[in-house]
């Protein structure tokens, strides 16, 4: 150990001082991620309200970690969440075992899975972490309705898979 | 893969080529081939898998799908087109290249999946098949990557419901037609069809018929796409979060192989299972779908006790329950004793428990196992003929299938037995055995086994046994053929006479007799001795020996076991009303199943003590002092003894639930009576029973006249009756769409009947005795005259409960409503 040392440290300090900055103010100051983060999950809607996720369990096929749980339902004319026949009736991520890698994004056929850029997902007690279906629903937008009700954009789900968004601004006019 | 051309005719040299055999090769192999038989099971054989949609082992081949190209030579000339080789027989020298070695095939098996899937919707994402289709593995190791098609697929509307339990999606199918090829050779009910040509070609119903068939879910499970799916089981789950356990079919005597799948604690569905020697790879609709009365609602899940106070059940542990059940039984024993209903759907082990906690516990013999009509001569039939039978000695599904000749005698098999029936279709159909059917009228069993109707008179069963000799010497004497069986139903024992006159017929002919109860538990019940005057292993309570033997074995005083036959079902409802028995332990029995219900009824409010072991509340609850939950059969493991005497074994399919078997909870009853079962597991109760073995003792064949029968009065009719497999069982609780492929609740009688009786045809019918009425429709048949047949618990009408009369009882009838 040389005599100069102490002083070479402080000049590793010293020089710091002139970098970026690298702290984050977290919480006050929320960082903003790169776009293709890979946040808390959604469930899409169709741009009349009803859901997009039609209960195939191909997240959960595709899941490493085994963090998701789906349960098929049958829709019927006076109860219909999805256009077709087939809607998700039980939804579960379990984010004490995702792992974030997005593979269940990949493997839904209808873009009705997709994450967001919410990261802040801790919590003190392990209920809370298991997501629900209603916790992972997209909110509302205007134009949109509370599912369940009867397709609106169309006569049957081959309309809403080839025209959707067409047919919803056709609606809004 | 090359061969070279030398190897293969060196090796030709070497292989010895048997009697009715050929010799060809696949892929370089040389394979020795018994005649007739299909190219892709020979090739199966080997273990080239040649991909298929409609070819099926056990269903004629009929080439539909084209899947299955391969090239073929023969004599050294290759054949100008690929060939499907499920159609094609192997012959001598021909030489044959699959996918894996020629390109010509694998490209006219890419090719035809490419055409598949032309109007295929590719929705599997939402498909009941996803995950365990056929079309999507094939497609996925023979198809292309990409589609070529972009124009617009031909459409139907989704799912068309073809009965209330199946649904059809034609846009699915590949029209392999397994579907309809199974309806119309193994089940015999060809309600689906292939209708339309071209590209609307598809398969359907005719528009008025749905799919009425009680096997109507085996072509759920064989249909190679999501054409076909089940009203039940729609979106429930994927294959990959299903476990699959094997087990056995709790609903009849067949003791069906199946597999049970389940989540997350539930059973989603039920599969056939593949067991060649008893169901082939079928099962009936209510051995697939009835399953849902485990999980009711109404489930018992905590033992209850009559409260002293209030004189409601309330809910108890069970220290306080087996303590009160336990002192209360020991009272009763020790006053004028108790008596033993198991009813017939436990598990051998479960009915032994019940056997030895009768006879070391509560020292008696009054058990039975018969919670429905029964007879003194019956009891004879199963001690003489029946019990110790097992399929190396006694009838079999295989021995049907061989026999020459079959008669059946007051059984109807699809109602009763539906595997039996598919057997004697097959053998029928195959074989050319000729089936005769002592009954009442042509059903569609008669038809579709293509036998012949014997018709008598309810209860002329045995008289018209007794009379084939001189009337129908031709049944004799296809019966005297080796091989030829006759077959009895449980509704023989509402005949006097019948057991006797088979048992004659049998020795006069040599045919081989076989009992085929409805219930699983029946044949197992018997032969642990749940019966008054047996023991276990066919030992007779009055033989001194065999109770020895008997009681040494169980390491019990000698003298615990009464030498006294017990009393029968009736016969401890009788004693228990006339005050000669106090106690009653009961399991699963519903006293609207038993000959009299009324005295059911009274013999249960008489009963000073009552223990109800049971799953869900029956009539006997609102009776019972103390209420012991039991398990059911998918929550316990065990075996059941079919028809033929051969074991079923199967295991827990959902473990961990906390519900105990009946042979656990009698076992930890007994102890606190100071009795020791060994009966803690079904385990256990298997290992105690089978040191006792079997040890049949031999006992004198039943032997009741034929009782003359005086015609109907006027205004009245003789009653033919019989349950159908999808009715108001209890086990098929739950299941609204099974119930909707029930069979329509509707009268018979002849033309002639009916206009004696005046009754209108096509309207309605009253049926009644001293003790209720039931109407319902009525359709004309060819039953004899003076004879009417009524559902025995189908719908409104619920013989025994409303009209306390069966089979061959005289009953009043008259056109309309009461
Ligand atoms: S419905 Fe299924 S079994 Fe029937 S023809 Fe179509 S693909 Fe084959
Ligand atoms: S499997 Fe051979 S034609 Fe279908």
């Amino acid at each position: 150990m040389g005599m100069l040392d102490p002083v070479k440290g402080f000049g590793v300090t010293f020089a710091t001082m002139f970098k970026k900055v690298v702290t984050e103010e977290y919480p006050e100051v929320k960082k903003v991620t790169a776009p293709r983060f890979h946040g808390r999950h959604q469930l899409n809607r169709h741009p009349d309200g009803l859901e997009k996720c039609v209960g195939c369990e191909l997240c959960a096929w595709a899941c490493p970690a085994d963090a998701i749980f789906v349960e098929g339902g049958d829709n019927t004319e006076e109860e219909r969440y999805s256009p077709g026949e087939r809607y998700g009736a039980d939804y579960q991520i379990n984010y004490l075992r995702c792992i974030g890698c997005g593979l269940c994004i990949e493997a839904c056929p209808t873009r009705s899975l997709t994450m967001t850029n919410e990261f802040e997902l801790a919590d003190d007690n392990r209920q809370d972490l298991i997501f629900t279906k209603e916790d992972l629903l997209a909110p509302l937008l205007p134009g949109m309705e509370q599912p369940p009700h009867p397709m609106r954009l169309g006569d049957n789900e081959q309309d809403y898979y080839v025209n959707g968004p067409e047919l919803a601004k056709e609606a809004q006019k | 893969m090359t061969i070279a051309p030398d190897k293969t005719t060196d090796k030709s040299t070497e292989i010895v080529v048997p009697e009715g055999h050929v010799k060809l090769v696949i892929d370089g192999l040389e394979v020795v081939a018994p005649k007739g038989e299909l190219l892709i099971r020979t090739a199966e054989r080997l273990g080239i898998v040649i991909p298929r949609f409609c070819d099926h082992p056990l269903l004629d081949p009929a080439g539909a799908c084209r899947q299955c190209l391969v090239e073929v030579e023969m004599g050294g000339r290759p054949m100008p087109k690929p060939q499907a080789s499920c159609t094609m027989t192997v012959a001598d020298g021909m030489v044959v290249k699959t996918q894996l070695t020629s390109p010509v095939a694998d490209k006219a098996q890419a090719g035809v999946m490419e055409l598949l899937l032309i109007n295929h919707p590719l929705d599997c994402p939402i498909c009941d098949k996803g995950g365990e289709c056929p079309l999507q593995n094939q497609a996925l190791a023979h198809g292309r990557s990409d589609s070529r098609f972009h124009e617009h697929k031909r459409t139907f509307p989704k799912p068309i419901s073809i009965s209330t339990q199946v649904l059809l999606d034609r846009e699915r199918c590949v029209l392999c037609q397994r579907c309809t090829r199974f309806s119309a050779q193994i089940a015999g009910d060809p309600f689906i069809e292939l209708l339309e040509r071209g590209s609307q070609q598809q398969i359907g119903v005719a528009k008025d018929k749905p799919f009425q068939s009680y096997f109507s879910g085996n072509t759920i499970q064989i249909c190679p796409v999501g054409a076909l799916t089940s009203a039940a089981y729609r979106f429930r789950a994927r294959p990959f979060d299903l476990v699959s356990t094997p087990s056995v079919c709790e609903q009849c005597s067949s003791g069906c192989a199946e597999r049970t799948d389940w989540r997350r604690g539930k059973v989603q569905r039920k599969l056939a299972g593949d067991d060649p020697e008893v169901n082939e790879e079928w099962i009936c609709d209510k051995g697939r779908f009835a399953f849902r009365y485990a999980t009711a609602d109404d489930r018992f899940t905590r033992p209850m006790v009559r409260d002293a106070e209030s004189g409601e059940l309330r809910e108890s542990s069970w220290t306080e329950a087996l303590q009160i059940a336990a002192a209360g039984l020991a009272e009763t024993r020790d006053a004028n004793g108790v008596g033993v209903l198991t009813g017939g759907r436990l598990t051998v082990e479960d009915a032994y428990a019940y056997s030895k906690f009768a006879r070391i516990a509560l020292r008696t013999n009054d058990i039975d196992f018969r919670a429905r009509p029964h007879s003194a001569e019956e009891l004879d039939f199963l001690t003489s003929s029946v019990v110790g039978t097992n399929p190396d000695n006694g009838v079999t599904f295989k021995g049907i299938e061989a026999a020459p000749a079959a008669l059946l005698v007051a059984f109807e098999p699809e109602e009763e037995a539906p595997i039996v029936f598919l057997r004697l279709r097959k053998a029928a159909r195959n074989k050319k055995t000729k089936v005769f059917h002592l009954g009442q009228f042509t059903t569609p069993a008669v038809e579709k086994t293509f036998g012949t109707l014997l018709a008598c008179v309810p209860g002329g069963e045995a008289a018209a046994l007794h009379g084939l000799p001189e009337h129908a010497s031709d049944v004799v004497d296809e019966l005297s053929k080796p091989g030829a069986v006759i077959l009895v139903g449980e509704r023989a024992a509402e005949i006097p006479g019948a057991f006797t006159a088979v048992v004659k017929l049998a020795e006069r002919t040599g045919a081989k007799v076989a009992w085929i109860p409805r219930r699983a538990g029946e044949r197992g019940a018997l032969a642990v001795g749940a019966t008054p005057n047996l023991l276990p292993g066919g030992r007779l309570v009055t033989d001194a020996a065999a109770r020895t033997e008997v009681e040494r074995t169980w390491g019990v005083e000698e003298g615990v076991i009464s030498a006294k036959p017990g009393r029968d079902t009736t016969g401890i409802l009788t004693a228990l009303v006339a005050g000669e028995l106090d106690g009653l332990v009961v399991g699963g029995v519903d006293p609207f199943d038993l000959p009299d219900p009324e005295l059911a009824e009274k013999a249960l409010s008489k009963a000073s003590f009552i223990v109800s072991l049971e799953l869900r509340p029956s009539a006997v609850t609102a009776h019972a002092n103390v209420v012991l939950p039991i398990a059911p059969a998918v929550e316990k493991s065990g075996s059941y003894l079919n028809w033929e005497g051969r074991h079923r074994v199967f295991g827990t399919t959902l473990e961990g639930t906390g519900a105990l078997p009946d042979c656990r909870v009698l076992d930890t009853l007994a102890v606190e009576m100071d009795a020791d079962l060994f009966t803690q597991t079904p385990a256990a109760s298997a290992a105690d029973l089978a040191r006792l073995g079997d040890n049949v003792s031999a006992a004198a064949a039943p032997n009741v006249p034929a009782p003359l029968l005086s015609p109907p009065k006027a205004g009245q009719a003789v009653l033919a009756t019989w349950r159908r497999l999808i009715d108001n069982g209890s086990l098929q609780d739950g299941e609204p769409h099974l119930a909707g492929t029930a069979r329509p609740v509707v009268a018979k009688v002849s033309e002639a009947t009916a206009g004696h009786l005046g009754i209108e045809l096509g309207g309605e019918i009253t049926v009644s005795t001293a003790r209720g009425s039931v109407t319902l429709p009525v359709e004309a048949d060819d039953l004899p005259d003076g004879v009417v047949w009524v559902p025995a618990n189908s719908g409104d009408v619920t013989v025994r409960r409303n009209l306390a009369a069966g089979h061959g009882s005289v009953v009043s009838v008259s056109g309309g409503k009461a």
